[in-house]
C-alpha cells in the first residue's frame, strides 16, 4: 500500500470551495451559536476569492450550508442585480451546482446585505445576514477585551447612554440601521446594518437567522422562534422608519421600505428596496401570474402573525405615530 | 429621680468604611503596608501625604478598582457583605455603581468626554438600571444642579468645559445616586486658586446637607484642614499618624508630620 493509494484522488478544490475542516469548524460553531442566541462565536475566517468586508463571513457560511439541492438567493441592500449580489450567486453556484433563484418564496438559502426581504420567510428557510461590526458595544467601550467582560456580564446600561445622547443631540433616536437588539433576553446583538424597518421581522421569526462578519471573525444567530427585541427607553417607543405613504415610482408598490432617489430638480422619488418585490409588483399589475408571498409589513404597519408563545402582532410604532403622553408609562 | 444619659456617639457608632491591614506591592516597589482606615457615617477622612506614599493607591482600592495582595474592606451597608475584596466582578462593579461615588484628579479617568455631561451623570443611572429617559434627564439635572453646575450647558460635552465644571460634572455624577461613601482623588489639584475654593464651597455644602461620608486624597493640607474632620498622614506606603484634624494640625507627634504642618505654615 502506497500514501497514493491512501490519498483522496487530486482535485481542484473540495464541494462548495471550502475544505472539509473549514467546513466542518463552520458548523460547529453555527450550532454553537444557535444554542447560546444572540452570543458571538469566534472563528477561523478563511480565505475566498473576495476582500475582507465584502460579505466573506456571509459567503463562508453560505459555502457550508449548501448543497446541489438548496436554492440560493442573493440579496446585496435590497437588490438581487447588483455587481455584488450577481457575483456571489454565481460564484455560489459555480462552486456548489446548486440552483439560484431571486423568488423569495423558492429560495432555501438566502444571503444579505443590510436587508431582510419583505416576503415573511419559513421555517425551512435560511437568512444569512453579512455583517460588518458584529461588536454592538464597540462605540461605547473601544476596548474589546472589557466590551467581552460586559457580554459575560450583561452590563449593557451604556447602550441606552447611546441612545439617550442621540435623543439629547437630535430630540429622538437617530440610529438608522443595525439597531442594537436583545436577543432571547440576554445577548445585545448589532444585528447587521439592516434598518430599523427590518429588526421587528427577527422577532418570533419562523426562519433561522444566522449573521456572520468575515473580517471579525465572528459568526451569532437569530433561532427560529426567538425573542429579538429593540434597546428603548420605557417612556420613548421603538419606531420604524415611516414609509407607509410612500409610492415606487418605478413599479406602484406601497406599504413596503422605500430607497429614496435625489431628483436633479431638488426633490426625491422612492424606489422599492426589496428589488424583487417591486419585480414581482410590476408582473402583477400586467396580468402575468405571480405568486406573491405574506408580507411583514401592510401599508407600512407591521402584520406578520406573531406565532409561538408570543401573542398576536406587537405593536410596531412607525416615524409619524404621535409620541405617548409625556412622563408616561410604556406605551 | 435617675438622670440616664445616652452613651456618646463616639461609642456608639459602627464605622461606615473600615480598611485593615491592607498591604500591595507592585513588583519591588511597595505601595502600601499594613494600613488601617476607619471612616463613621457622615464623616470626612482626609489622607495627605507625599506624591508615592500610596493615598491614591489606597483611594483605588476603597473603589474596588484593584485588589491588595493583603487586607480586608468592608463597608457597614445591607448590601455589602463581608469582605468587598472577595466580591466577585458583578458585584463588585453593582456596589461601585451604587454605594461608591468617586472624583478623580483628572476628569479624563472618570467622564466620557465626548457624550453630554447630562449623559454622563445619566450613566451612572443607567448602569443601576434605570430606563426611564424622563428619569434620566429630571434625576440628572437635579444632582448637576446639587453640583453648582450652570444648568444652560446641561448637555455640553466635558470636552468642552473648564476644569472647575469638568469636576462639578464628575462630582454631579458621583452623588446621582445618593451613594453612602463619596471618594475624592485629589478633586482641585490644578484648578486656579479662586476656582478651588468654588469647588471646595460646593463639597462642604453637600456633605452638610447630606451628610454623606466623604474620603479626600490630597497632597495639599489647606484642602484637608477645610474639608476633613479626621486626618491619616501617610509617607511609603505606611500610615505615620493619625487622628482628628485639629489634633494633627495643632500638635503633630511624628517628625513627618511637623515638618508638613510646618513647611505648610
Amino acid at each position: 500500500m502506497t500514501l497514493a493509494d491512501l490519498a483522496r484522488p487530486w482535485a481542484a478544490m473540495s464541494y462548495g470551495f471550502l475544505d472539509a475542516s473549514a467546513k466542518r469548524e463552520l458548523r460547529r460553531k453555527m450550532i454553537k451559536a444557535v444554542c447560546v442566541p444572540g452570543c458571538q462565536m469566534p472563528y477561523a475566517s478563511r480565505e475566498v476569492p473576495m476582500a475582507r468586508g465584502w460579505g466573506t463571513g456571509g459567503l463562508q457560511v453560505s459555502l457550508t450550508l449548501i448543497n446541489p439541492r438548496t436554492r440560493v438567493k442573493v440579496i446585496d441592500q435590497g437588490a438581487d442585480d447588483s455587481v455584488n449580489a450577481a457575483s456571489i450567486r454565481r460564484f455560489l453556484a459555480r462552486v456548489s451546482g446548486a440552483p439560484v433563484t431571486l423568488d423569495t418564496l423558492e429560495a432555501d438559502l438566502i444571503q444579505s446585505r443590510h436587508r431582510v426581504p419583505e416576503e415573511i420567510l419559513r421555517s425551512d428557510q435560511v437568512l444569512v445576514l453579512q455583517v460588518p461590526n458584529p461588536e454592538p458595544l464597540r462605540p461605547v467601550q473601544p476596548n474589546m477585551s472589557i466590551a467581552r467582560q460586559m457580554h459575560a456580564d450583561a452590563d449593557y446600561g451604556r447602550m441606552w447612554l447611546q441612545l439617550y445622547e442621540q435623543i439629547v443631540r437630535s430630540g429622538r433616536v437617530m440610529q438608522g440601521a443595525s439597531y442594537p437588539s436583545m436577543v432571547n433576553g440576554r445577548h445585545v446583538m448589532t444585528p447587521s446594518p439592516i434598518p430599523r424597518w427590518d429588526v421587528p421581522k427577527l422577532h418570533m421569526a419562523r426562519h433561522l437567522t444566522i449573521l456572520s462578519a468575515g473580517r471579525e471573525k465572528r459568526i451569532f444567530a437569530v433561532p427560529p422562534f426567538t425573542r429579538v427585541e429593540p434597546l428603548v427607553f420605557d417612556d420613548v417607543p421603538y419606531r420604524v422608519e415611516d414609509h407607509g405613504g410612500l409610492t415606487c415610482a418605478r413599479s406602484g408598490a406601497r406599504g413596503v421600505f422605500m430607497n429614496e432617489i435625489p431628483q436633479s430638480d431638488g426633490g426625491s422619488a422612492h424606489e422599492v428596496s426589496d428589488s424583487e418585490w417591486g419585480v414581482k409588483t410590476i408582473r402583477h399589475r400586467d396580468g402575468e401570474a405571480v405568486r406573491m408571498g405574506e408580507t411583514w409589513y401592510r401599508d407600512g404597519r407591521f402584520v406578520a402573525p406573531r406565532p409561538g408563545p408570543d401573542p398576536g402582532p406587537r405593536s410596531v410604532r412607525t416615524d409619524a405615530d404621535p409620541d405617548p403622553v409625556p412622563g408616561g408609562g410604556a406605551p | 429621680m435617675t438622670l440616664t444619659l445616652d452613651a456618646p456617639r463616639i461609642v456608639t457608632a459602627r464605622p461606615l468604611l473600615r480598611v485593615a491591614g491592607v498591604t500591595k506591592s507592585y513588583g519591588p516597589v511597595q505601595a502600601l503596608r499594613d494600613v488601617d482606615a476607619t471612616a463613621y457615617p457622615g464623616e470626612v477622612l482626609g489622607i495627605v501625604g507625599e506624591s508615592g506614599s500610596g493615598k491614591s493607591t489606597l483611594l483605588r482600592m476603597m473603589n474596588l478598582e484593584e485588589a491588595p495582595d493583603r487586607g480586608t474592606y468592608t463597608l457597614d451597608l445591607e448590601d455589602a457583605p463581608g469582605n468587598l475584596f472577595d466580591l466577585d466582578r458583578f458585584a463588585r462593579r453593582m456596589l461601585c455603581a451604587t454605594r461608591i461615588g468617586i472624583v478623580y484628579q483628572n476628569p479624563h479617568l472618570g467622564l466620557l468626554m465626548t457624550h453630554s455631561s447630562s449623559g454622563n451623570v445619566a450613566e451612572r443611572l443607567l448602569v443601576a438600571g434605570e430606563r426611564r429617559f424622563a428619569v434620566l434627564r429630571d434625576k440628572a439635572r437635579a444632582a448637576l444642579a446639587a453640583s453648582e453646575f450652570p444648568l444652560d450647558r446641561l448637555d455640553a460635552p466635558p470636552i468642552e468645559l473648564s476644569g472647575g465644571m469638568q469636576q462639578r460634572v464628575q462630582l454631579a455624577k458621583a452623588i446621582a445616586l445618593e451613594p453612602a461613601l463619596l471618594l475624592l482623588d485629589e478633586p482641585t489639584t490644578g484648578l486656579d486658586v479662586s476656582v478651588q475654593a468654588l469647588v471646595l464651597d460646593t463639597l462642604k455644602r453637600l456633605q452638610q446637607e447630606r451628610r454623606i461620608t466623604m474620603v479626600i486624597v490630597s497632597h495639599d493640607l489647606g484642602v484637608i484642614r477645610t474639608l476633613a474632620d479626621r486626618v491619616m498622614v501617610m509617607r511609603r506606603g505606611a500610615v505615620v499618624e493619625a487622628g482628628l484634624a485639629d489634633q494633627i494640625f495643632q500638635d503633630p507627634q511624628h517628625a513627618y508630620t511637623q515638618q508638613l504642618v510646618h513647611a505648610k505654615l
